[in-house]
């Protein structure tokens, strides 16, 4: 982008820009630090996920800056921004399966309801099944989808057929795919469709009633039916369970999130209410990067 | 976003302007690249032609071996006669001096016809047979000499227990001594009426010795032990007197009753030889001798001149069925491979049973849990070239370190009782783990490409749900990569199975009293652990090391010929069998974790 078109969106939109040198993004460009927009609502929220000065590195590469923010309870948040910027490596530093690349730094802290993320003493593995995660690509195991959806059950050592097909049935239906599987949950779940394969995905990750639900981009690999099923889905979890997603899609942030954060070249940006961030927001760079100028 | 895909275009209009520019200028070959394809496509057609050839070859030599050949009669015109079956023929330069050696009135144009063919004629190699007779097999008929050649009618082509195939006209049939006829149609009758009992009665005999009485002869062996045992503990003085006078009672009791069972068998097999022994067929050879033939010695006998369609099939599968299920006979040149089946198969299932679980484990240590860097890359070189030693070298390291020490070991630790060796020297045990260190690299090779190419989103989504290290790798990371870890069995058990250096010196041997795998025998044991009938520690007959010594060690390599080609053609297909199993349950594999595409 150009300092031009900078000009003409500061002269067409009253929102404030702050920054030493010219525009705030020509500042963090230039390595400076810039202090985190955040709306005073995110206040009043009761809080799951706290985020506190969290800085990442890839060898010496940084790749999240200082980044403070909390997630509020039964709540859909969504993290936007443009490619690189460090959504998913934010999103992936909440469960620490960042931990498995051995370059990997962190410095900073994090803690889920209350309990340290990063602290010495934490069992990874136990860290990870308070959480659900669902990626980019849906990524079934080799088994069926019976054996996919309790998975989290199976490693934790449960064989109670009851308590399996239970957690099955309620996975698959708070996933809105329970009438498409129902009479085949012995098939692989390889041989289902994309859309139906991450739908699988959440169910599995919901399976272990996990306190947040992480969600990597989940429909950038599904056409446009598959990702208004899950949009559907997000909204029914919605206040059962944190939802904290990472999303490409300004409509489906917009649609289906309470909350969302930009984040630009690993800082965050501005975090508020989703209508404010996208009709109203207190940065022209977030107006800008909502409403498609740049990124 | 930035990440649009704007490079395209400068880049596809390029490609235009260079097909525009081809197309306009005169075309040149090497441009094109057209004589690399034709030198890349012969060179692979060359290859593949050659590796068919062999196959098609010995396919045919191996497999038309037992089809039941014509006996011919054959008179020169230098007054030798002899019958036979035509081995092959082959196109030869004579040397002219033999030809003086032909009736006057021949010389002239036989000497005319040799010169029209440039010096060559035709000579064929006929198996004659009646080697204690003659003291030869075979004997070579020039086309120039041959006076008549004809298919007697009754010929008869009998295969013996020993001294090979015998070939005559039959002149009576004898019972107890006594003519009982002379018509050569009535001998024949005689003949298939009594000899199917004679052979139900041979293999009797033979299931006696073998089995019965070998299991006597293991209770009295038994019993002796335990009274040797009983001894060494009073000496010592932890059983009293009276115990020890038990077990020697027992013992003698059971001795005095295997030797009452021997002496029964004993006496069964006399009257079997008695009763085997009072038919008999009077030949007669090409050359006028007369002999005769007990029905006991005769194996199969058939008039190869009268023989329909169906009846040579018949023959062909009975011939074919006693190859594969029978024990070879006169020093494995006649009779069946069964042993040499079951050493092998055994040896590579054992093999299989011993690399893959190991090769699986080092490859999962290798790209799972250790730490790339140079101590890794340097394991990873040392494997694949212990891929590249030759094979001798594996040998000689499992005869000194499993033979001698591992297996001196084992008998000093578990058999000190017994007087002879058990682990110690060759066997199947050892021969296996010779050939299992030797495929080792390919199981470890496979087995790490298989478990690279497991996509890492998936090992993420099975950490993402809370499973530890070892619990994704046995339910995500092994299910998957179970194919290619198949492949590199695979290729393993064809490298195994074929190998015949290592193993002359860790266990195959030429003759062995009783095979690796016996169903007759459930004593089998390693060390503490029941093996049931297989026998780890005997040693075994196999296929390759058989065609090596048919084809290379026996008194006779033109009468061996057909049997190496028809024991590779055998070996061939045995490999294939066990490589077919494998790709059909990979194949199965590979079905449930291919992904569906929408």
């Amino acid at each position: 982008m150009t300092a031009e078109t900078l000009e003409q969106a500061q002269a067409r939109t009253p929102v404030q820009t702050r920054g030493a040198s010219g525009t705030r993004l020509e500042a963090i460009a230039s390595g400076e630090e810039v202090r985190s927009e955040i709306h005073p609502q995110l206040k009043k929220e009761d809080n799951i996920l706290s985020i506190e000065n969290f800085n990442l590195w890839y060898g010496r590469a940084q790749a999240l800056h200082d980044i403070s923010m909390t997630v509020p309870k039964g709540k859909v948040t969504a993290l936007v921004g443009p490619s690189g910027c460090g959504k998913s490596t934010l999103l992936r530093s909440v469960n620490r399966l960042n931990d498995l690349i051995d370059i990997v730094r962190i410095g900073g802290e994090m803690t889920l309801n209350g309990s340290s993320i990063y602290s010495k003493n934490v069992d990874v593995i136990e860290l990870r099944k308070r959480m659900g995660m669902v990626f980019q690509k849906s990524n079934p195991f080799p088994m069926s989808i019976y054996e996919n959806v309790v998975y989290s059950l199976r490693i934790d050592g449960e064989r109670n057929k009851k308590v399996l097909d239970e957690v099955c049935e309620r996975s698959l239906r708070g996933a809105a795919i329970w009438d498409e599987v129902k009479d085949r949950l012995q098939d692989s779940a390889l041989g289902l469709s994309g859309g139906q394969q991450q739908r699988i995905c959440i169910a599995r990750a919901i399976a272990a009633e996990p306190e947040v639900l992480l969600m990597d981009e989940p429909c950038s690999a599904l056409d446009p039916i598959a990702t208004n099923k899950i949009e559907d889905m997000i909204d029914a979890l919605k206040g059962e369970y944190t939802i904290l997603i990472v999303t490409h899609n300004m409509q489906q942030a917009a649609r289906s999130s309470d909350y969302t954060a930009f984040m630009y070249l690993g800082r965050l940006i501005e975090y508020g209410p989703t209508d404010t961030i996208f009709q109203n927001p207190r940065l022209i760079e977030t107006q800008d990067y909502v409403t498609g100028r740049f990124g | 976003m930035t990440d649009l895909p704007v490079t395209d275009l400068p880049k596809s209009s390029n490609v235009g302007t260079r097909r525009r520019d081809a197309g306009r200028k005169s075309m040149s070959l090497y441009a094109e690249g057209e004589p690399m394809v034709w030198l890349t496509g012969g060179a692979l057609a060359f290859s593949l032609l050659m590796i068919l050839a062999m196959l098609v070859y010995v396919f045919w030599m191996g497999f038309s071996n037992f089809w039941p050949q014509r006996v011919v009669h054959v008179t020169t015109h230098s007054g030798q006669v002899s019958m036979g079956s035509v081995s092959r023929s082959q196109s030869y330069k004579p040397s002219i001096a033999n030809v003086d050696r032909l009736p006057e009135a021949l010389q002239d144009s036989t000497r005319e016809k040799l010169l029209a063919n440039d010096g060559y004629t035709v000579r064929t190699l006929l198996y004659t047979g009646n080697y204690d007779l003659t003291g030869t097999r075979f004997q070579w008929v020039s086309d120039y000499e041959v006076n008549t050649w004809e298919y007697p009618e009754w010929a008869l082509l009998i295969e013996r227990r020993m001294d090979g195939n015998f070939y005559g006209m039959p002149v009576a049939f004898e019972q107890d001594g006594e003519v009982l006829t002379e018509s050569p149609k009535e001998i024949w009758e005689r003949f298939e009426e009594i000899h199917p009992t004679v052979r139900r009665r041979f293999r009797e005999r033979e299931r006696i010795r073998t089995v019965d009485m070998g299991r006597v002869n293991r209770r009295q062996e038994n019993a002796r032990r335990q009274l040797v045992e009983a001894t060494r503990q009073f000496e010592n003085g932890e059983i009293p007197a009276g115990d020890l006078d038990r077990v020697r009672h027992e013992t003698e009791e059971t001795i005095d009753q295997t030797r009452r069972e021997h002496a029964a068998l004993s006496k069964r097999v006399d009257e079997i030889n008695t009763e085997n022994r009072r038919y008999g067929l009077v030949m007669e050879t090409a050359q006028g001798l007369r002999h005769t033939l007990f029905f006991d010695d005769i194996v199969m006998a058939f008039p190869g001149n009268q023989l329909s369609r169906f009846q040579k099939i018949a023959i062909f599968g009975e011939r074919w069925r006693e190859f594969i299920f029978d024990n070879p006979r006169e020093a494995n040149m006649e009779g069946g491979v069964f042993p040499q089946i079951i050493g092998t198969v055994t040896m590579t299932l054992v093999m299989t049973i011993f690399v893959v679980p190991f090769g699986v484990i080092a490859a999962l240590y290798l790209r799972e849990y250790a730490k790339p860097g140079p101590i890794v890359s340097a394991v990873r070189i040392a494997i694949n070239n212990l891929a590249g030693v030759p094979s001798i070298v594996f040998g000689v390291f499992g005869l000194g370190f499993f033979c001698y020490i591992m297996g001196g070991y084992l008998d000093d630790v578990f058999y000190s009782n017994s007087p002879v060796p058990t682990f110690r020297g060759g066997g199947v045990l050892w021969a296996s783990a010779t050939l299992a260190l030797l495929t080792l690299p390919v199981v470890i090779v496979a087995t790490e490409e298989a478990l690279s190419a497991v996509p890492s989103s998936m090992r993420e989504g099975s950490y993402a749900c809370g499973a530890s290290k070892w619990q994704t790798i046995k339910r995500i990371v092994l299910p998957r990569s179970m194919p290619g870890i198949m492949t590199g069995m695979i290729l393993a058990m064809a490298r195994g199975a074929g190998e015949v250096a290592p193993l002359m010196l860790v266990g195959a041997v030429k003759l062995a009293p009783s095979l690796p795998l016996d169903i007759h025998n459930w004593s089998g044991s390693l060390g503490f652990i029941p093996t049931g009938p297989i026998h780890l520690e005997r040693s075994f007959l196999h296929l390759g090391f058989h065609i090596y010594d048919l084809g290379f060690q026996s008194s006779d390599s033109e009468a061996a010929r057909p049997m190496v080609f028809t024991t590779t053609l055998l070996l061939i297909s045995i490999i294939v069998i066990l490589n077919l199993t494998a790709i059909m349950i990979r194949t199965r594999l590979r079905r449930k974790f291919k992904s569906g595409t929408f």
